[in-house]
C-alpha cells in the first residue's frame, strides 16, 4: 500500500547535519544583532527548509551533491506555487526513495522506465506538473528508449538528469556517461573506449529531436553554478506549466563516495575532466530560437 | 435490453473496456491483438480518451503504471512475446497495488512461436507475470459475449482489490464474430473514489506515493502479507466457472476459452455415443475454480483435461482432485487446434479403462499419439 507523510507540522530552520545546522545558527544570530533589540522581535528566519521537501534525512552520502540539486527542484515548486499540482516520479538509482523526501505526490518506477511512467500520468492528468529524477544509469542506459521516445513525443515534462558518471547505488560501476579511462569497479583498467564505446552526450543528442523544448547542461561545483541550475530548473518547470514541451536539465553531478575523492577534490575533479567532456550550455531552447526568429523577420 | 450487434471478439472487448470508464490505452503492435488497439485509436480520440502507440511493451506498461497511478482507468492489450515484456511493469503493478486491465490475446511460444491461437501462458498468467510474491486476477473468455462482460468486470475487480487483472483470450476468440450485447456505459459517477491516487495533493492532504520498495525486510513481508490477505478474499468470493451437463456426468472434461468450445461439441457428441460426459469450464484461471471442481468429484469417474499447451492448466487440476481420481490429458500445441472428435475418441478410451494421456509427438518419433 502506499505510503503517507504528513505535510503539516514542518519545522523550519532545520538542515540534515550539524555543519548547516551551525552555519545556519550563525546567520540567524547575526541577523538578530543587527535587528533592533526589541522583546516583541522573533529572530528573523534567512535560510529553511522549502515547503516541498519533507522533514526526512536523506540517505545521500555526505558530499554527495544530489542534495543541493534536489533541493533546488523544491524551491522551484514553492516559488511557481505548484506543489500540490506536481506529481514527481523517481527512479531506481541513489534517489530511488525521494517519494520519501518530496512533499508533492510521488511514485516510484522501475529501472529507467520514469519517462514512460511519467508519461502515463501526465496524459492522464493533462493539467499537473510531472517530473523526473534520474541518474544517468537510470536515464542513459537502461532507460534510454524511454528518454528519447518521451523527448521525440515532446511529452510535457520535466526531467531532472543528475549525470555523476558512475552507478552510485550499487557501488560504483561503470555508467554510459563513464569518461574515457575513467576507472570504476567494471572498468577496473579504466574505461576503454575499443571493448566499452564512448560516453553518451545526451543533452547534445536530443537537442536534435523536435519534441524537445529546453535541453540544457549545469552543474552545482561553485555558488554560481548552483544558482545558474536554480535558474535552468525553474525555466525548465515555468516551459513545462506554459504547455511548451519536453524540458530536461542534466546536471553534472559528485559521487565522492564512488570517485574515491573528498567533496572538495570531486568538484575539482568533475571541473577539469567533466566538463570539458560535456561541455556547459543550452542545447535548445524552443522558445528563445521562436523568439530569435521572430525578432529576424 | 439492449440491442445485440455482430462484433469480433477483441472490437466487442475493446468497446466494453470504453464503456466500462476506460479512457487511457497504451500499447504496442503485435499479431493477433491487433484489433484492440485499431479499435482504441479510432474511438478513444473521439471521447476525449487517449490513445498512444508506445515505443515498447516495456514502455507501455509503466505508462499504464502512471496513468493507473493517476487513479484513471487503463489498459494494455498484447500477446504472447509482448506479455513477456510487460512482466516488469506487471510486477511494478502488484507490488504498488495498482488496478490496471492487461489484455493477452496468446499466440504460440516460446520465442516468437507462431500466431495462431494457444493457450501456452497459462503458467505465465497465474504462476508468474513477473518477478515476486504475487498474482493478477485471470479472465478466461470463451465468447465475444464474454470478451464483452469480462472487460466491465475486470475493472469492477481491479478497483475493489486494487489489483491488475489480466484478460487471456487467444487468436480465436479475437478474430472470430458472434451477436453480442454490450454493457450500458457507466459514467464518471459510477466509478469509484481513489484516495490513494497520485493526482496532486492541492495542499488538501498529505502526500500520496506509490511505491514497491521496502528496504526493510520486516516492512515487505508485512506489505506481502497484507496483500495476501486480500488473495484470499478474492480466493473465496471471485471464483467463477460454468458448468455444461455435469449433474449425471461420469466423465467431465475441463477446459478453458477456445478449448472449451471444443470440449462442448465433443461433450454433445459423446452423449450421442452413450459416454455421459459433462464439462467444467473456468472462467477465472486465477483464482483457480477449485469449489466447481471439488463438487464435481463425487459423482465423476475421471476428468479429462484439454488445452492448447502440453499442459499447463491441468496441474491446477491435479492439485485439486489431488489424486482422489484419474487426471487425463488430451492436447494440441503451437497453434494446432484439436477437433472435438479427438477429444470424444480420448473420452471413449478413458471409459473403456484407459489411462490418457495425449500430447503430440515429434513426426520423426514412433509409438506416440498424434
Amino acid at each position: 500500500m502506499s505510503e503517507t507523510a504528513a505535510v503539516a507540522d514542518r519545522p523550519t530552520n532545520t538542515l540534515a547535519g550539524n555543519a548547516g545546522e551551525k552555519a545556519v545558527e550563525k546567520v540567524a544570530e547575526k541577523a538578530v544583532e543587527k535587528a533592533p533589540k526589541k522583546a516583541s522581535d522573533k529572530p528573523r528566519v534567512v535560510f529553511e527548509r522549502p515547503h516541498a521537501l519533507t522533514d526526512v534525512v536523506t540517505n545521500y552520502c555526505p558530499g554527495c551533491s544530489h542534495g543541493i540539486i534536489q533541493r533546488l527542484v523544491a524551491e522551484t515548486l514553492d516559488e511557481l506555487g505548484i506543489e500540490g499540482s506536481t506529481i514527481g516520479v523517481c527512479p531506481v538509482g541513489c534517489s530511488v526513495t525521494a517519494y520519501n523526501f518530496y512533499a508533492c505526490d510521488m511514485a516510484q518506477a522501475a529501472h529507467g522506465r520514469a519517462p514512460a511512467v511519467a508519461t502515463g500520468i501526465k496524459r492522464a492528468l493533462p493539467e499537473s506538473i510531472v517530473f523526473t529524477y534520474q541518474g544517468d544509469g537510470d536515464l542513459a542506459s537502461i532507460g534510454m528508449a524511454e528518454t528519447v521516445h518521451a523527448a521525440t513525443r515532446g511529452e510535457k515534462i520535466t526531467v531532472i538528469f543528475i549525470n555523476n558518471a558512475i552507478y552510485g547505488m550499487t557501488g560504483g560501476q561503470m555508467a554510459p556517461t563513464s569518461l574515457p579511462g575513467q576507472v570504476t569497479q567494471t572498468s577496473p583498467y579504466g574505461r576503454s573506449v575499443e571493448e566499452a564505446g564512448y560516453p553518451i552526450r545526451v543533452c547534445e543528442m536530443l537537442a536534435t529531436l523536435d519534441g524537445v523544448a529546453l535541453a540544457q547542461r549545469v552543474t552545482v561545483d561553485s555558488p554560481k553554478a548552483v544558482r545558474a541550475t536554480k535558474r535552468a530548473i525553474k525555466k525548465a518547470f515555468q516551459y513545462q506549466v506554459e504547455g511548451l514541451g519536453f524540458t530536461i536539465i542534466e546536471v553534472l553531478s559528485t559521487c565522492p563516495t564512488n570517485w574515491g575523492l573528498t567533496p572538495a577534490d570531486s568538484f575539482a575533479w568533475l571541473e577539469e575532466n567533466m566538463v570539458p567532456y560535456y561541455p556547459l550550455g543550452v542545447y535548445r531552447d524552443a522558445k528563445a530560437e521562436a523568439a530569435a526568429r521572430e525578432g529576424v523577420l | 435490453m439492449a440491442e445485440k450487434v455482430l462484433m469480433k471478439g477483441n472490437e466487442a472487448l475493446a468497446e466494453a473496456a470504453i464503456r466500462a470508464g476506460c479512457r487511457h490505452f497504451f500499447g504496442y503492435p503485435i499479431t493477433p491483438q491487433t484489433e484492440v488497439a485499431a479499435y482504441m485509436a479510432k474511438r478513444l480520440p473521439k471521447i476525449g480518451g487517449v490513445y498512444l502507440q508506445a515505443e515498447s511493451e516495456v514502455a507501455a506498461i509503466n505508462m499504464v503504471y502512471g496513468a493507473a497511478a493517476a487513479g484513471v482507468r487503463v489498459m494494455t492489450s498484447s500477446s504472447s512475446p509482448g506479455i513477456s515484456l510487460k512482466g516488469e511493469g506487471i510486477s511494478y503493478l502488484i507490488g504498488a497495488d495498482l488496478p490496471a486491465l492487461i489484455i493477452n490475446v496468446q499466440r504460440g511460444g516460446p520465442g516468437l512461436g507462431g500466431i495462431q491461437p494457444s493457450q501456452a501462458d497459462y503458467w505465465m498468467a497465474t504462476r508468474a507475470t513477473g518477478h515476486g510474491d504475487g498474482h493478477v486476477l485471470v479472465f478466461a473468455p470463451s465468447t465475444v459475449q464474454e470478451m464483452a462482460n469480462l472487460a466491465a468486470l475486470a475493472f469492477e475487480l481491479g478497483d475493489r482489490y486494487r489489483a491488475p487483472v489480466m484478460i487471456l483470450a487467444d487468436g480465436l476468440l479475437g478474430q472470430m464474430m458472434e451477436p453480442v450485447e454490450l454493457p450500458e456505459p457507466l459514467t464518471e459517477a459510477d466509478l469509484p473514489p481513489k484516495p490513494w491516487a497520485i493526482d496532486g495533493h492541492k495542499n488538501q492532504r498529505a502526500h500520496n506515493t506509490v511505491n514497491s520498495l521496502f528496504l526493510v525486510a520486516q516492512e515487505l513481508e508485512d506489505s506481502i502479507t497484507s496483500r495476501w490477505v486480500r488473495y484470499e478474499q478474492i480466493k473465496a468470493s471471485e471464483q467463477r466457472a460454468e458448468t455444461y451437463r455435469t449433474e449425471d456426468a461420469e466423465y467431465v472434461i475441463v477446459a478453458y476459452g477456445a478449448a472449451s468450445r471444443i470440449a462442448r461439441s465433443a461433450v454433445n457428441t459423446a452423449r450421442e455415443q452413450g459416454i455421459k460426459a459433462g464439462l467444467i469450464r473456468p472462467i477465472t484461471l486465477w483464482p483457480f475454480p477449485v469449489d466447481a471442481i471439488e463438487a464435481s468429484i463425487e459423482r465423476t469417474a475421471a476428468y479429462l483435461v484439454t488445452e492448447f499447451s502440453m499442459g499447463q492448466m491441468v496441474e491446477d487440476v491435479r492439485l485439486t482432485v489431488n489424486g482422489r481420481r484419474p487426471v487425463n490429458f488430451f492436447a494440441h500445441t503451437g497453434g494446432v487446434v484439436p477437433t472435438p472428435d479427438e477429444v470424444v475418441e480420448a473420452l471413449r478410451r478413458m471409459q473403456a479403462g484407459e489411462s490418457v494421456h495425449i500430447v503430440p509427438v515429434h513426426s520423426k518419433l514412433t509409438g506416440g499419439y498424434r
